[in-house]
């Protein structure tokens, strides 16, 4: 059998250089990261049960490093190999076409599929004030370390500060709305029978999963948080 | 018979190396029953008559099953009728005066030979790649001796419709070829006799596929919309599935 590569070049042409590899690097990756939202959400959601349980919950992270580290590791981890494969396979993509098209139709990708990278990168720039903001508390304006309760409350006060997140979780929602459908795909775990279901289960995921984020700030501004 | 005045814009490139770009032309007497190639014999006719080159395009047995034609009519692959390719799109689809855009497939991996005619070879070496089964000649086997379920077999006869257009990867935003390969690696793996090669199938074809420069899949289904033979994305997801499963059990 004649092969058009050799056996050693085959040999290198390792798993993370293929398109499908990164792909699937991302879908793992961006799954861990879902799933660390589903966590995330149920902790912020405490605010409802009162002060005491939303600054108990978060003493009791603080006080379990055990936890708490191997958590973050692995998020830091899923992340840079997210944005890493996300941005390579961008620069692959841009070189794929050298000239493009004077006119280019649109046969039903969604806007949210179209725009992956730009809400992903949207949520990066949120993600990384957000950290500034609720974790070092450094561009929080009144921050008392362990006292969650007041730094949520106190920055959710401020309308432009409720917005931005607001807006945040709007992107997020976009992002999840069509990566939660593409990481089946890019698994291969997609089966026709169950295609009509995933799309519609992944749209009220995303959405779902960003209204509770985005309840919060709404709620304490509305003042049905005390 | 109702006949009709159209506007073209067709991009015109002499070679892989020159600049392109479009000139524009009228065809004045168009008729709904001719197909679209026939439109642009007829537009030939008269720049022949006029000494000028003809424009160039890839075709052959203008029926809609060799899966030579193909270009982009104002960005759609093989038009805006979906399920078909250009030779069997027809000029009722289209009226009086429209003004068309006429491009190439545009990907680095199908550079332009001239004018709307790429060089599809990068779809060759990805089949030489894996894209077969091997086997021993000799006697005739039986019929009907190696059992395959009706539902394997409907299916892989859905795969196997891929005539290697390109449109696929014309239509989508990545320049990705995964439409084709998934059906390629679907149409063999879904089959008993393209089971010893499933997994070396799926790993050299992919590798290929990416050492052609074709794009990465993002879900968009912007290929299937426009596949002339309805291609499934399912088809995609079982090649990424074969693919990561080979890595898994690889053994070198
Ligand atoms: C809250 C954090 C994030 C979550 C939960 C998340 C989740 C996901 C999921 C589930 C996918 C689907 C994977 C696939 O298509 O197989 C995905 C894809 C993607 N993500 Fe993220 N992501 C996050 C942050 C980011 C960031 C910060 C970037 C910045 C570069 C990014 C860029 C992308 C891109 C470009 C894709 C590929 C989309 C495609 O190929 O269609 N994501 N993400
Ligand atoms: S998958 Fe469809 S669009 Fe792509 S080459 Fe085959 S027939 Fe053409
Ligand atoms: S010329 Fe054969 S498919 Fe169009």
């Amino acid at each position: 059998m004649k092969s058009t590569m050799s056996v050693t070049s085959r040999r290198l042409a390792s798993f993370y250089q293929t398109a499908v590899g990164k792909k699937a690097v991302m879908a793992v990756t961006g799954l861990i990261l879902f799933l660390w939202l589903v966590l995330h959400v149920l902790g912020n959601l405490q605010i409802f049960l009162g002060r005491d349980q939303i600054n108990r919950y978060s003493a009791f992270l603080h006080a379990t490093p055990e936890a708490l580290w191997p958590v973050r590791i692995i998020l830091i981890v899923a992340i840079v190999l997210h944005i890493n494969s996300a941005v390579l396979l961008y620069l692959q993509k841009v070189k794929n076409r050298p000239i493009g098209y004077t006119k280019k139709g649109n046969r039903g990708a969604t806007v949210m599929s179209r725009t992956m990278m730009w809400s992903g990168f949207a949520l990066l720039v949120f993600i990384i004030l957000h950290l500034l903001h609720m974790t070092t508390g450094t561009i929080h304006k009144d921050f008392i370390a362990g006292d969650v309760f007041h730094n949520l409350t106190f920055a959710f006060h401020q309308p432009t500060v409720v917005a931005l997140y607001v807006l945040a979780m709007a992107l997020l929602a976009m992002h999840l709305y069509h990566g939660l459908y593409s990481f089946t795909q890019s698994l291969g775990v997609s089966n026709p029978r169950h295609t009509s279901r995933i799309k519609p289960l992944a749209a009220a995921f995303a959405i779902v999963m960003a209204s509770l984020f985005a309840l919060v700030p709404i709620a304490v501004l509305a003042g049905f948080v005390h | 018979m109702k006949s009709f005045k159209l506007i073209l814009n067709v991009w015109r490139q002499k070679s892989g190396n020159a600049d392109g770009k479009f000139v524009r032309y009228e065809v004045p007497d168009v008729s709904e029953h001719m197909s679209f190639l026939e439109m642009l014999d007829v537009l030939n006719e008269a720049l022949i008559g006029r000494g000028e080159q003809p424009v160039a395009f890839d075709h052959d047995c203008r029926e809609g099953i060799c899966g030579m034609c193909g270009f982009m009519i104002n960005g759609d692959a093989h038009g805006p009728l979906p399920g078909t390719t250009v030779c069997q799109l027809h000029m009722r689809h289209f009226h009086d005066g429209q003004e068309l855009w006429l491009e190439p497939w545009r990907a680095r991996a199908f550079p332009v030979v001239r004018d709307l005619m790429v060089n599809r070879s990068a779809f060759d070496r990805v089949i030489a790649a894996g894209g077969f089964v091997s086997v021993n000649t000799g006697g005739v086997p039986d019929g009907n001796t190696l059992p395959i379920g009706k539902l394997d077999a409907d299916r892989a006869m859905d795969a196997a419709a891929c005539i290697g257009c390109g449109a696929c990867v014309a239509m989508c935003p990545n320049s990705a070829a995964a439409l084709f390969t998934g059906a390629k690696i679907s149409h063999l793996g879904l089959l008993p006799q393209g089971q010893p090669e499933r997994n070396t199938r799926a790993e050299r074809m992919v590798t290929q596929m990416h050492a052609e420069g074709f794009g990465h899949c993002t879900s968009t289904g912007e290929c299937e919309a426009v596949c002339p033979k309805h291609i499934k994305l399912e088809v995609i997801a079982r090649m990424n599935a074969d693919f990561l499963r080979a890595k898994l059990r690889s053994r070198d």
